[in-house]
């Protein structure tokens, strides 16, 4: 009982120590490809810092959700990592973090988002809530059926076991269920947390805005827990699915030189796919909006196919 | 751009930001690059090393944003002081005022200030926001930024060079 | 005599009380007296049917009837099984928290005599859906529950047209749903010999167990509300009044559950594949179209209503997937789905009455049903926007609300499928699995659209800037239908458990703390560790921003970020025509939307524009498609028998003549 408890301890710690870092190191790769120099590694840390320090505001007429989507998106990234085999493939007996559990808390925090946007009373609020719950419902079909087929072979739907049954049986690394299945969730990835080319993280006109547009309204402090939220998803997800593609340097228990090992594999599998990430982003332009449904039936197709060849061929 | 072509362009330019001068207290900076800061301003502790930046045209002839674009580009790079350009005032520490205030943007420019969460910092840009340069006494006219709001820093030059727009964001960030 | 028979013989002497009360009580205390009686008579199905799901069977009720000019008529059987005792119990429950919501709601024709009285017969008859034993019981009480749902549709059809035509549809759908039962009973009947469940399920096998289970799935699906057979739910529900839509939706239409659950597991047990096929067929194609449907919808009520399609959709699919795998011998996810189908059928009767008490609550207050004029409601209607907000929570299913188990247990029983061998299986689950994920996505869409539309912002009217909180009974119906949803969810294990003897699905335990452990396939979920998790994990992000908050108190500004342009108007927001755009434009092949703008310029600057108004309506595909196309071709066919009737007397001997002659030559065979 003791021992899960202290591997969740270790998820949140490194996730909330790491994720200022990838960011960092995501937006520095950014700025070397372009020729700037960009703001450092330790960046993300102080801007966090500062607008935890800053006074939030409050317009007339706003409900509670105006303070409560922030701390509730916070709690529900944190849960996330929690629950997602970061650093140790050890879970909780009984909530292991399964499929539609994870999901559901991942969901948690989009809807969070949503009404935050609506609750701002501004079209441009609306509409960032309205497509990004476009976006969301359109890519939950791939989520659930891309770990279906990796749970497939391993014979649990819980995420820990997946990448514990992946790390023993290393053909079912190389098999294009396993392919079929990463680059899905890669697409997931980049759709859930609003990279390019489903949404700029960087735009400032507010009409290709997503996920920017539902936190206009919000200043200070509500900033600070909406921007950590958001990134801890990405850490999460990136997460997740490099611990899926090179399950080793995953702690298997609670030890110390398991703990330790699997915080430096961890850190060093998420800093290199966030850096990869990144370049890749340099060559990508914004998607139309309209595109993106296409681009998500495509990753769906993927997942169809590798779900149909677990149980098919392999 | 191909893929290919765009790796080959970035191999080959490299980094093309210019070095950042040393670091010197903010005195100095202002005194170098001619800024003038308001009598008694300290730029505030939470802002130390990193500031995001909403920019507020109140009525400018587009001259000094381009200087701003430059500044925030990959020459003069003011992300590497810690700044960054923000979309909403809510988010924002610091608002780089441009232009002089003409009848239709003094209220904005009033309310986008308001919107701003404390501690915030105004920084204004160019000289047309001290005296209104060659708009002064047109009937658009409502003022000069130093008219209406207190502004901390003022980047003087018509339009000011960008390294001196970032140095004055570097007396903000302290970086 | 057990306590289930007592709760049955409670139920009708209760009814019978009730409809007395409503009909001799003047009509300042009829609300109270009468809603109580109805109160009284759902708490008397609820007990009775605990006792039946908790295994004392009843002992076998029969109470004589007589009806007018009907001589010869046998007793009623009323003898409930645990799945009807679990029916029972679910009607009995919505029933009581709809009546007790119609004490403060009910006001004009729904608190007529007419009113009170058909709500009594009602609930009664659709408390014995689920006891009756034997067909001539079961269809009586079908009908009774038909009549009187049709009476108090008709509520407000004097002032409003809508409801006429909705009462027409409802009618004759329903009835297309009795003669359904009535042909598909008659061919189990005409095998067996007798009418009782035991007789029947001796039963008939091959192609006239094929034709009945054809007849009486359709019969079930209509009253269920499965595509395409439910265009009467998105039209009858809206109108009805809203404790009688709760009761209609959350209840009444899970007797053509019920009825799906004896079919395929009493009566014709062990059937061939495809009728579960045909069973995963309908129910993910209604789930699918009804939440499509529900996603564009700007009238709360008719969103609520295509949200119960794609649930009962859900349930359906979970029932045929049970099936499947039970057929395929793998028994044990084949009971976890099953228990699926069960949990689904106990979450939805939760969270859509609170969903359609809370509509009820807001139409009351605001005298308004379009989600785009209302807003701004959370500040104004603090209890129906929490018990909504809870009741859209389970719709969506979000942790830990009693929506989330549910949809929890149904994807365990599809991923744990072993499907190495067997071709069917392995692409008729990935499918489902998706169809599934798509109707869970949408379902957040639609609820997020619901709540925070209606409910968050500022107000789009000047009815709902003035709304105000609801009386007593409202909010005490509400807060207990909000607690159910959520207090289902939390506590899994003992409903599971108690469910599981209903469709005999082995392997399913209670953890120690009230979480659900699947023995059968080796999964666990426990919601109270995972709330006891978030909260833990809530503690230090609310004690670092208490102590930020002293340090930097919230500022109240005096507008809201506008781009710096003051934006008093509400009428700025998005609405929710505009938050479904996105959907309606990827969805276009499937959602027939018609637009159209118009335009007032002024008379003297015809260049210039003083209003423009934008529609925007989307018609159900089904009944264009379908319903509008076969009521055509039947009028054509009118048209064409009519010329044969041109009154040329000539014509009508001729066709004497060659009747009679048809007639010699087959009887002289």
């Amino acid at each position: 009982m003791i021992e899960p408890l202290l591997v969740i301890v270790v998820h949140l710690v490194f996730a909330v120590a790491i994720t200022p870092v990838l960011i960092g190191v995501m937006r520095t790769t950014r700025a070397r490809l372009e020729g700037r120099s960009g703001g450092g590694i330790g960046q993300p840390w102080r801007d966090l810092r500062k607008l935890l320090a800053k006074e939030p505001t409050r317009a007339p007429g706003s409900t509670p959700v105006l303070v409560a989507a922030p701390i509730l998106l916070m709690v529900s990234s944190l849960v996330l990592c929690a629950l997602i085999p970061l650093v140790s493939t050890l879970a909780l007996a009984s909530v292991p973090g399964d499929l539609f559990v994870v999901v559901s808390v991942l969901l948690l925090g989009t809807v969070a988002l949503a009404l935050l946007g609506l609750e701002s009373g501004t079209a441009f609020g609306g509409m960032g809530s309205s497509r990004h719950m476009v976006i969301a419902a359109l890519v939950e079909p791939t989520v659930l059926l891309s770990v279906y087929a990796l749970s497939v072979p391993a014979g649990s739907a819980v995420l820990a076991a997946i990448v514990q049954s992946r790390r023993e049986d290393l053909s079912s690394l190389a098999n294009p269920v396993s392919l079929l299945a990463i680059v899905a969730l890669v697409v997931v990835v980049v759709a859930e947390t609003g990279r390019l080319p489903v949404d700029n993280p960087a735009t400032h006109l507010e009409l290709t805005m997503v996920h920017e547009a539902m936190i206009l309204e919000s200043g200070g402090r509500d900033l600070g827990w909406l921007e950590l939220g958001s990134w801890l998803r990405l850490t999460a997800l990136l997460g997740l699915v490099v611990n899926l593609a090179l399950p080793w340097a995953v702690a298997r228990d609670a030890g110390v030189t398991g703990l330790l090992v699997g915080v430096a594999g961890t850190t060093v599998k998420l800093l290199a796919a966030g850096a990869l990430l990144a370049a890749v982003e340099v060559f990508l332009a914004k998607l139309r909006l309209f595109r993106v449904p296409e681009l998500l039936a495509g990753s769906f197709l993927l997942a169809f196919l590798s779900v149909s060849a677990s149980y098919l061929v392999f | 751009m191909s893929v290919g072509r765009l790796l080959r362009l970035i191999t080959r330019v490299g980094r093309i930001a210019e070095p950042l001068p040393v670091r010197t207290p903010a005195a100095e900076t202002a005194e170098t690059h001619g800024l003038h800061l308001r009598e008694g301003f300290t730029p505030p502790a939470a802002l130390r090393g990193s500031v995001q930046v909403r920019h507020v045209d109140a009525g400018s002839c587009n001259g000094c944003e381009l200087e701003l674009g430059a500044a925030f580009g990959p020459v003069y790079d003011a992300e590497r002081v810690g700044a960054r350009l923000v979309a909403s005032p809510r988010h924002a520490d610091v608002v780089a005022v441009t232009g002089v205030v003409t009848q239709n943007m003094a209220e904005p420019l009033l309310n986008t200030l308001d919107a701003t969460p404390r501690p915030r910092v105004v920084v204004s840009v160019g000289d047309c926001t001290r005296g209104c340069g060659v708009f002064a006494g047109s009937y658009a006219v409502a003022g000069s930024v130093d008219d209406l709001v207190e502004v901390d820093v003022h980047v003087p030059g018509c339009p000011p060079a960008p390294e001196a727009i970032v140095a004055a964001l570097r007396t903000v960030t302290g970086r | 005599m057990n306590l289930v028979d007592l709760g049955i013989l409670a139920q009708l002497g209760l009814g019978l009380l009730a409809i007395t009360l409503a009909v001799a009580v003047p009509a300042a205390h009829r609300n109270l007296a009468a809603g109580s009686a109805v109160v009284a008579v759902g708490g008397a199905a609820a007990l009775s049917g605990t006792a039946a799901l908790l295994g004392g069977s009843g002992t076998g009720l029969s109470v004589p009837i007589a009806l007018p000019l009907i001589a010869g008529l046998e007793p009623l059987q009323l003898s409930p099984d645990p799945l009807g005792g679990l029916f029972m119990l679910l009607a009995g429950v919505v029933v009581a928290l709809s009546a007790l919501f119609g004490i403060g709601y009910a006001h004009g024709p729904a608190a007529s005599r007419t009113g009170w009285a058909a709500l009594a017969g009602f609930a009664v008859g659709l408390q014995l859906v689920p006891a009756a034993a034997d067909v001539v019981t079961f269809l009586l009480a079908w009908e009774v529950m038909a009549v009187g749902s049709t009476v108090l549709l008709l509520a407000d059809h004097a002032t409003r047209r809508p409801v006429r035509q909705a009462a027409l549809w409802y009618a004759a759908m329903t009835h297309l749903s009795f003669l359904l039962l009535l042909a598909g009973f008659g061919v189990l009947v005409a095998t067996a010999g007798g009418t009782s469940w035991t007789t029947i399920a001796a039963g008939p096998t091959g192609p006239v167990a094929g034709l009945a289970f054809v007849l009486l799935v359709s019969g079930f699906a209509t009253k269920a509300g499965l595509v395409p057979l439910h265009v009467w739910l998105p039209r009858a529900h809206p109108e009805a009044p809203s404790h009688v839509s709760a009761a209609m939706s959350a209840a009444m239409v899970k007797m053509g559950v019920y009825g799906l659950l004896l079919v395929t597991l009493r009566l014709l047990p062990a059937g061939p594949r495809w009728w579960a096929l045909v069973l995963v067929a309908l129910g993910a194609g209604s789930a699918l179209y009804g939440i499509l449907q529900a996603s564009v919808q700007a009238d709360l009520k008719r969103l609520l209503a295509y949200s119960t399609t794609e649930n009962l959709g859900l349930i359906t699919t979970a029932i045929g997937v049970g099936l499947l795998l039970r057929g395929s011998g793998q028994g044990g996810a084949g009971g976890v789905a099953l228990l699926a189908a069960l949990l689904l059928v106990v979450s939805h009767a939760a969270f859509k009455t609170v969903l359609f008490l809370g509509a009820g609550s807001v139409l009351h207050a605001t005298g308004e049903r379009d989600l785009d004029s209302l807003g701004g409601l959370a500040s104004r209607m603090p209890w129906t926007a929490t018990a909504f907000g809870i009741g859209a929570m389970g719709a969506a299913a979000l942790p830990v609300t009693s929506g989330f188990v549910a949809e929890w247990v149904l994807l365990q029983a599809l991923v744990h499928t072993r499907a190495t061998t067997d071709r069917l299986l392995a692409v008729v689950m990935p499918i489902t699995m998706g169809i599934v994920a798509l109707t869970i996505g949408l379902g957040l869409l639609t609820f997020v659209k619901a709540f925070g539309i209606g409910f968050l912002a500022r107000p789009r009217t000047a009815a709902a800037a003035a709304a105000r909180e609801s009386g007593a009974a409202m909010r005490v119906a509400l807060v207990i239908a909000a607690a159910l949803t959520v207090g289902l969810g939390l506590l899994p294990g003992p409903v599971a458990g108690a469910l599981a003897g209903a469709v005999t699905a082995t392997g399913i335990q209670t953890s120690a703390t009230a979480g659900l452990a699947l023995a059968a396939i080796g999964v666990v979920l426990d919601p109270l560790v995972l709330t006891l998790l978030t909260l833990a994990v809530a503690i230090p992000v609310l004690a670092v921003t208490v102590v930020l908050a002293r340090r930097q108190p919230r500022r109240e500004v005096a507008l809201a970020w506008g781009c710096g342009v003051e934006r008093s108007s509400p009428r700025m927001e998005y609405n929710a025509t505009s938050y479904s755009e996105p959907l309606v434009r990827v969805f276009r092949g499937w959602l027939r939307t018609s637009r159209s703008v118009e335009i007032v310029r002024p008379d003297q600057a015809p260049q210039l524009i003083e209003e423009l108004a934008f529609t925007q309506e989307t018609v159900d595909v089904v009944e264009e498609r379908g319903y509008r196309a076969a009521t055509r071709a039947l009028r054509r066919f009118g048209d064409l028998a009519r010329r044969l009737h041109n009154g040329s007397i000539h014509r009508y001997l001729g066709f004497s003549f060659a009747a009679l002659i048809l007639v010699l030559v087959l009887v002289n065979r």
